[in-house]
């Protein structure tokens, strides 16, 4: 899982962020084995995220992704693009489309990328994107950095 | 159907408190493949700065978690925890979450609206260290989504 980094040159002097910047992508596929991970590491137990069953009842296709966990997934490309997850100011999403984790050993294939659309007063903001199946699945999902 | 929109500003007494272990903190970047030694080694973590090795930026979903639950368990409330999805999420940090951080949540209701059948509830998680230090400020929407 989370293995394909594909490029990038995380470490690089903060000083030279600047507005257009792109950061290295991520590429992480999820299984289910990586959602009862995360369910235990965040205790968050919905069974929407384990149990077929569950998800249908609720009107899911399947068992979904915790949102927090491709949010998680796009902090860990800001912080390794920072080098520091200190540096994160801030962080926010929203949750628009689920991603179902089919029960086989694929699993379903998200893909992140980061802009910088500012940089003001030693602060930067990061643009990220989040696709499964070439759709998104974060909304609006920004995260504040410094870079001073 | 529809929650009570008098119930906006209300709040709940601070949580118990929750401590941050090294272990946890480990156990979360493992979860989210981040291999960051600032969330794993201590020697690092106080190297660049931090009294301990610090957490993911999305760690206190945890504590953010124990807030929603302290809404789902307010009878007045009257949520309806199966109906429930999370439309968005921001964390605001003052400092980074280090392991060895004594934590406790209050929650606010800042906003409750209806459209198209939904409802929709805005959830405050102000996030302190023991002596009152503010650490994070949480902001999630819940949609609790009207039955077809």
């Amino acid at each position: 899982m989370y293995r394909y980094r594909t490029a990038g040159d995380p470490g690089g002097s903060v000083s030279e962020v600047a507005t257009g910047d792109e950061l290295p992508p991520l590429r992480a596929r999820v299984t289910r084995a990586d959602l009862v991970r995360y369910a235990g590491a965040s205790l968050d137990f919905n069974p929407i995220h384990y149990s077929d069953r569950i998800a249908t009842e609720v009107g899911l296709p399947g068992v979904i992704a915790h949102g927090m966990l491709t949010m998680g997934l796009a902090g860990r490309v800001v912080s390794e693009w920072i080098g520091d997850a200190g540096r994160v100011l801030s962080c926010t999403s929203r949750f628009t489309r689920p991603v179902v984790v089919p029960d086989d050993d694929h699993g379903a294939v998200i893909e992140f990328s980061g802009t910088v659309t500012a940089v003001d007063d030693g602060v930067a903001t990061v643009s990220i994107t989040a696709k499964c199946e070439g759709k998104p699945v974060l909304g609006k999902a920004r995260a504040t950095v410094r870079v001073d | 159907m529809g929650l009570d929109q008098s119930l906006i500003g209300r709040s709940y007494p601070p949580s118990a408190v929750y401590e941050v272990s090294r272990a946890k903190i480990v156990e979360f970047a493992d979860a989210l493949g981040d291999v960051s030694p600032l969330s794993r080694d201590p020697e690092a973590a106080r190297e660049a700065g931090y009294p301990d090795v610090i957490a993911p930026p999305t760690f206190l979903t945890i504590v953010n978690l124990g807030a929603i639950d302290a809404l789902a368990a307010d009878p007045e409330l009257g949520l309806d925890y199966s109906r429930m999805v999370h439309g968005d999420q921001s964390f605001t940090h003052r400092r980074p979450v280090h392991a060895g951080d004594r934590l406790r949540v209050t929650t606010h209701v800042d906003d409750i609206s209806s459209r198209a059948g939904n409802d929709f509830l805005t959830l405050r998680a102000e996030i302190h260290a023991e002596g009152g230090e503010l650490v994070c400020t949480g902001t999630a929407q819940l949609v609790i989504r009207g039955e077809a």
